[in-house]
């Protein structure tokens, strides 16, 4: 199973989407192709912006499709950050819909 | 720069000015008071900056009046090269305001918010008002670096008001504005219509796919003025010749978040003089209100409700550990 712990690369206020993006292309997205799964672990990120969250893992449920999002567990998110990451996986699923 | 300009009333300041000419800036004052928004000083800092970055002119008088050490602290002068002839000791209101600071990189951008926490030491609701303040600062200025293609990059200053428990925030852009931005993926016809559809959850400049692309979601303008909704305060959104004035509405009604800004209580304005890029300027209160939590709850009852209430069901939740 693969860690990505936010904060050691975004501290904080994970607000800088270049930092999400390198998260997601190098490590989440090796991790789930190779049918791992995979532990976000917030700790230590008081506040995200949607932006952030969205950089991380949008385009990882719309190129992998919705069931990835089973193979991703969030650990140590505040409820602000819950909320964020609960909107983003939901939209993320909306746009896949779309397309269908 | 007129005597008063808040969000409230910043067509005060819109409509003196004069773009016409962008080689050439002149600034001047009322002759007894001078008292504006942050979001006054950097469109003014901008445009001096735009100016002088084209080899233009910049001149401007020295107001004789009360506000001006203001108007020296905020470093407004420094950004149009001109000397006031007075030199200010920031000390006393240090930690009260951050001074108009120009931003291009992510690390300017990380050099700002350091200075959010100080501006709010001690006061009431710090915590919950700094993640406000950090949030929408990250918000506007991004859009400013990522969209824009401004040439000075992003103006952005803020200023705390201890009577009336207020932060004020404003950002200002010399960029392609909001049309050209949007206009690159959907059919606009103005720069109000561009706001309107910036202002919408899942829609952005990049792709005409709602809901983004991978680096861009398209919703920091929605999520910024859920911000201001919720805590009812004013947004507002200048660019081209569109203003989008989002005021605080009744006191007696309880602030609902809304997915379209057409059912927001603000103000649309056309054929306003034509700013050559994006004006953004929110007040955020440190009042107790809503915690950040809540109000990000209160964003997912919108887009559960009115994005993708008939689709919800078929999908997967986030899993927590």
């Amino acid at each position: 199973m693969t860690v990505v712990v936010v904060a050691d690369a975004a501290g904080a206020f994970a607000e800088n989407k270049d930092v999400a993006r390198n998260l997601r292309r190098e490590l989440l997205v090796p991790a789930l192709a190779g049918g791992e799964t995979v532990t976000i672990d917030f700790g230590g990120v008081e506040l995200a912006t949607q932006s952030f969250i969205h950089a991380l893992v949008s385009d990882v449920i719309r190129s992998m499709g919705p069931n990835v999002v089973d193979s991703i567990a969030f650990r140590n998110c505040n409820d602000a950050i819950r909320g964020l990451i609960e909107i983003v996986v939901e939209y993320s699923q909306e746009g896949l819909q779309d397309e269908e | 720069m007129p005597n008063s300009a808040g969000l409230q009333n910043i067509e005060a300041f819109v409509r003196r000015l004069d773009t016409s000419d962008l080689s050439n800036l002149r600034v001047s004052f009322h002759d007894r008071w001078v008292a504006v928004h942050p979001v006054v000083l950097a469109a003014v800092a901008c445009a001096g900056a735009l100016v002088t970055q084209n080899g233009g002119k910049v001149s401007s008088e020295v107001p004789k009046v009360a506000t001006l050490p203001y108007l020296v602290v905020m470093r407004l002068f420094d950004w149009l090269g001109v000397n006031p002839g007075i030199s200010v000791t920031e000390h006393e209101a240090a930690g009260r305001f951050i001074p108009l600071t120009q931003i291009r990189t992510d690390a300017d951008l990380a050099a700002f918010m350091v200075k959010v926490t100080p501006l709010l030491h001690g006061q009431p609701h710090q915590r919950e008002a700094v993640n406000y303040i950090k949030y929408v600062v990250s918000e506007l200025v991004r859009n400013a670096l990522e969209h824009a293609a401004s040439q000075v990059g992003a103006f952005a200053c803020a200023q705390y008001y201890k009577n009336t428990k207020r932060v004020s925030i404003g950002v200002a852009d010399a960029g392609i504005g909001i049309q050209a931005s949007m206009s690159r993926s959907h059919p606009v016809r103005s720069s109000l219509e561009a706001i309107e559809l910036a202002l919408r959850p899942g829609i952005t400049g990049t792709t005409a796919r709602y809901g983004g692309t991978e680096y861009n979601a398209g919703a920091g303008l929605f999520f910024t003025k859920a911000i201001a909704r919720a805590s009812r305060n004013f947004f507002v959104i200048y660019s081209g010749d569109g203003l989008f004035k989002l005021r605080k509405g009744s006191s007696r009604v309880e602030p609902v978040i809304q997915a379209d800004p057409k059912m927001d209580p603000a103000t649309w304005r056309n054929e306003m003089p034509t700013w050559p890029g994006t004006v953004t300027g929110i007040d955020v209160s440190l009042e107790a209100g809503r915690t950040f939590a809540q109000l990000m709850s209160a964003i997912g009852d919108v887009y559960h409700r009115e994005v993708a209430a008939d689709k919800k069901a078929r999908y997967r939740r986030p899993t927590f550990t």
